[in-house]
């Protein structure tokens, strides 16, 4: 492997000189200049630093759930309370974290760096949505301020229009919120048809984009549907008008359609981004093209399209009718297939491989058996007679926390680990990392795998007290919860610590392969030097890049060359 | 609601009857009892200080309903529910599967489960293999390998496609199954509210537990008072939603007698979690032995206390109210010793009218009223309308 006498990046660090361009987080310093930012970079930044905060506020409600549920009966709370917490913890997850988590904060910061673009196509739509994020959440907050709802994060009436607590405040928050992720879909479809460089065809696209883009369709095409259903939810509670609930005329089976017509495309919102950053984790850290490139970018078209025909399979047992259950049981089987074809590919991504594992890979590893698990387990509650016995239980609980947190929320931390040295231009400590990882592997199996046998034995879920038959389950899910929680407190301490301690990043430190890495780390306010535009290289054309030990990252053989002959 | 009544039909017995001895107290029906107790609380607060200081004065009132009841007439009481059955039975992954849809829903879990795990190991062993095998080391590089190969693409489509198909089929029959009760299957209507289950018999009995024949099709038709339910047997694999305002069925065969628990499945609030009742699969005749039992029971009851319970149990009160208003058909508040105007002429509302009425409805409809009243003839027993008509006779 040649070794460079000179780096071509090393004006970055600053110990050959200063660095062309202040990095986006030097170039304007001050609170102020921070929200009025219409820099991606610093949008995406704010959205991290607000997800994190409400993924830790949803996590300690989690931990207060599983510790009251240690023992049958009351421990710590008691049943209205319980309730609170249990929808609390599902409402600020779902509408807080996982949904703007990957496109939003993540989505937003790489996005116009992988195209090699200064910014997103709306930069001022982009902070509104921003706000209006913090505005939701900011409801949301409220409602647990007052009178925490206790409706459950699905807010199915007519519990939801009859129940005492403040369940305004948080629909409204949901609402609102809606508006924020249907503002960044459309902000990214526009960037990603409009900033494409040239040369990028759609099938030179990296596979993240892929990702983004279907779920950007998902975003913009399904969240107007949440949208009436809260606010026809809102006009049934405040105006007494019967839309949903029979004492006043209305259907409550139409508002489970109408959610489930939002939600379980809203699943694929959380679900697709996750596997197509994980894509592009495995080819990276196998530091080889990724297997099968068209059947996966195909698959996130597919599972979009199909998310919207399924809907049904959540309302099984609701009363809906069987010629209906029948015809949704059968869309359902076909989103197994997508699926199934993306698990295949990346297993054969590592086939011959040169495979590294860092704490991203760790994370994309676990990804693909946690999302094999949350996968499987879908059969089961896909076929209809299994179905009327296991839904609503704890199968279900963990079959869901397999697809959204073992797989997206993993895919989160994996992919926040592949750009933390990219976005804040520091490395986090490796060993740390990686033991992290495995920890919270073992802790999430720990926490699920036995809610799938206590409920196939017959523990329904949302339940405060349970038959002591059950209690061993639980028990062994709380430990794990902890496990669990406790060891992402280190590991977002490792990120943190790493701000301050961490060694300064190269700029492209895992060895990738698209446009981002070809950045200074962390970037300058439009992403690259005016001086030096990113080249594009084939889709995933890993022959060149050789490990630089003076850089401390990987180079091209090319860069170098167009480097040294000036 | 007649749980309590029962109760206190038990504790308004003369002293030397063996009053706790009568009730049914299994550490199972407790819970249910208790809730029936809360529920009413303040009906029995009111109950037992009438019955303190009424019991002497009153005695040989018939619209008392805390009268003392006759020594020497024998009380009866229902058999105890007794203990779970399905506790700690059944195989690691499922309860106890207690009838034949059971069994074929436990065939496909089983199976799919069994895919499931030959799959997860699979790529577990493929993703743990590469990655110690093609791990980075010195002097080891990715090796040129194909970056696609349609052959393979299309085979691991197509065999998932074949085995989701299968499962899909299964499923749907197993699903057509549980929702395609035999014609003759017993009927039982069940009434879900915030936060009890009440099991209502064609005989006019109601029941906290869910009382079935072992090895007969049973059809529940369900309806809820205010919010969502669902009615679940984890050892039957049924589970319904039950909505206001729309009926929802479900049936199953139980194969074992025994004791089975049955849950609510969607979130109702606050005692979600204590909204469950007990299945008892009655061995054969018990069933029947028991709904004799039952009948009994109300015919047990003083005439006052059964006609109330009548009035609610079989449905004059869609039509008849207490209070005076009209409904459909005339009010019951006042109307004994009346005289009306009828179909058949001016008629005293009298003991025979009543019992007319009941057995013979179109016969003197008072004027003002359609003659729409269903007949009672062969569905109440004499004691039974005896307990209509004290009833009618005390609403003054």
């Amino acid at each position: 492997m040649a070794t460079a006498a000179t780096s071509p990046h090393s004006h970055d660090t600053g110990v050959h000189g200063d660095p062309p361009e202040p990095s986006y987080l030097t170039v304007k310093r001050g609170f102020r200049n921070w929200i009025v930012t219409l820099d991606h970079k610093r949008i995406g930044v704010m959205y991290l630093i607000g997800i994190t905060t409400s993924f830790l506020l949803g996590g300690v409600f989690a931990l207060l759930v599983r510790t009251e549920l240690f023992l049958p009966g009351s421990q710590l709370v008691n049943e209205a309370q319980y309730n609170q917490l249990f929808t609390l913890h599902g409402a600020i997850m779902v509408f807080l974290v996982i949904i703007p988590g990957l496109p939003a904060a993540l989505g937003n910061f790489s996005l116009p760096i992988v195209l090699g673009a200064p910014d997103v196509a709306f930069p001022r739509l982009n902070l509104f949505s921003f706000y209006l994020w913090c505005t939701g959440a900011a409801l949301m907050l409220l409602s647990l301020i007052v009178n925490a709802a206790d409706t459950g994060w699905t807010f199915y009436t007519p519990y939801s229009t009859t129940t005492g607590t403040a369940v305004v405040p948080a629909v409204a928050g949901a609402f609102v919120l809606g508006f924020s992720s249907i503002f960044t879909g459309l902000n990214f479809i526009v960037t990603i048809h409009k900033f494409k460089p040239k040369g990028m065809g759609w099938f030179q696209m990296p596979l993240n984009l892929w990702g983004i883009y279907s779920t950007a369709l998902l975003q913009v095409l399904a969240t107007p549907v949440l949208g009436i259903t809260l606010l026809l939810l809102l006009v049934e509670r405040i105006g007494r008008i019967g839309i949903f609930d029979p004492a006043l005329g209305g259907d409550p089976v139409l508002f489970q359609h109408f959610f489930w017509f939002y939600s379980h495309p809203a699943v694929y919102i959380m679900i697709l981004p996750a596997m197509a950053v994980m894509s592009d984790l495995i080819t990276t850290f196998s530091h080889k093209p990724i297997f099968g490139y068209r059947f996966i970018a195909y698959s996130s078209i597919g599972l979009a399209a199909l998310s919207f025909l399924v809907w049904g399979h959540h309302m099984f047992v609701s009363g809906q009718s069987r010629l209906a259950s029948m015809v949704f049981s059968a869309l359902t089987f076909t989103v197994a297939i997508p699926s199934a074809i993306k698990v295949f590919n990346w297993v054969a991504t590592l086939y011959k491989a040169d495979i590294t594992l860092k704490t991203p890979m760790l994370y994309a590893l676990s990804f693909i058996l946690l999302f094999t698990i949350g996968g499987l387990t879908g059969v089961f509650l896909g076929a209809l007679s299994v179905d009327v016995h296991l839904h609503d239980t704890y199968f279900v609980v963990a079959h869901f926390h397999y697809v959204m947190m073992g797989s997206a929320l993993i895919a989160f931390l994996g992919a926040l680990h592949y750009w933390w040295p990219k976005m804040f231009g520091r490395m986090f400590n490796e060993r740390v990392g990686q033991v992290c990882a495995v920890l919270v592997f073992i802790g999430f199996n720990t926490t699920f795998l036995p809610q799938f046998v206590m409920g196939a034995r017959g523990m329904a879920r949302r339940y405060f007290d349970y038959d002591p038959e059950f209690t061993i389950f639980h028990q062994v899910s709380t430990v794990g919860a902890f496990l669990m929680g406790i060891t992402l407190v280190v590991s977002f301490g490792n990120l943190i610590y790493s701000l301050f301690r961490g060694k300064r990043a190269p700029r492209n430190p895992w060895g990738g392969s698209t446009l981002e890495w070809q950045a200074p780390s962390p970037p300058p306010l439009y992403n690259f030097y005016a001086h030096e535009q990113p080249t594009l290289y084939p889709i995933y054309d890993y022959t060149d890049l050789y490990y630089d030990e003076q850089e401390g990252g990987w180079l091209r053989r090319k860069h170098k060359a167009e480097a040294e002959t000036p | 609601m007649l749980q309590y009544l029962l109760t206190f039909v038990v504790l308004a017995q003369p002293a030397p009857a063996p009053a706790g001895a009568d009730k049914p107290a299994t550490e199972q029906a407790q819970p249910a009892g208790d809730k029936g107790k809360a529920e009413t609380a303040g009906d029995k607060g009111k109950a037992e200080t009438a019955g303190d200081k009424g019991k002497a004065e009153t005695a040989g009132n018939p619209c008392d309903k805390n009268a003392p009841r006759p020594a020497n007439k024998p009380k009866k009481t229902l058999p105890p529910v007794g203990a779970r059955t399905d506790l700690g039975a059944g195989s690691y992954w499922m309860p106890p599967a207690n009838s034949d849809l059971a069994t074929h829903v436990d065939s496909l879990f089983i199976a799919i489960l069994a895919i499931s795990i030959f799959c997860f190991v699979g790529i577990t062993i493929a993703v743990v293999y590469f990655a110690w095998k093609y791990r980075h080391r010195a002097g080891h590089k990715a090796q040129e390998s194909s970056s696609h190969n349609d052959p393979l693409e299309i085979t691991w489509t197509i065999i998932p496609s074949i085995i989701c198909v299968i499962i899909f089929l299964v499923g749907w029959k197993g699903f057509v199954d549980l929702n395609t009760p035999p014609r003759h299957a017993y009927e039982i209507t069940v009434v879900a509210e915030k936060w009890k289950w009440s099991y209502k018999y064609p005989n006019g009995w109601v029941d906290e537990n869910l009382h079935v024949p072992v090895g007969e099709p049973v059809r529940l038709v369900m309806r809820s008072k205010d919010v969502l339910h669902s009615f679940w047997v984890p050892s039957f694999r049924v589970k319904q939603d039950v909505i206001p305002n729309r009926y929802t069925k479900i049936w199953f065969e139980a194969k074992t007698p025994g004791v089975y628990r049955q849950y609510c499945a969607e979130y109702c609030g606050d005692r979600h979690s204590f909204m469950k009742s007990l299945v008892v699969v009655h061995p054969p005749g018990g069933f029947k032995h028991y709904m004799e039992e039952a009948e009994q029971a109300l015919l047990d009851m003083p005439p006052v206390e059964l006609g109330e319970y009548l009035y609610a149990a079989r449905g004059c009160n869609q039509c008849h109210s207490t209070d005076g208003t009209t409904k459909t058909g005339p009010s019951w508040k006042g109307i004994f010793g009346e005289t009306h105007q009828t179909s058949a002429g001016s008629v005293q509302v009298d003991e025979n009218y009543i019992r007319e009425s009941i057995l013979d409805p179109t016969a003197k409809v008072r004027a003002g009223f359609n003659p729409v009243m269903p007949t009672f003839k062969g569905q109440l027993k004499d004691e039974q309308i005896d307990g209509l008509i004290t009833y009618i006779k005390c609403l003054k």
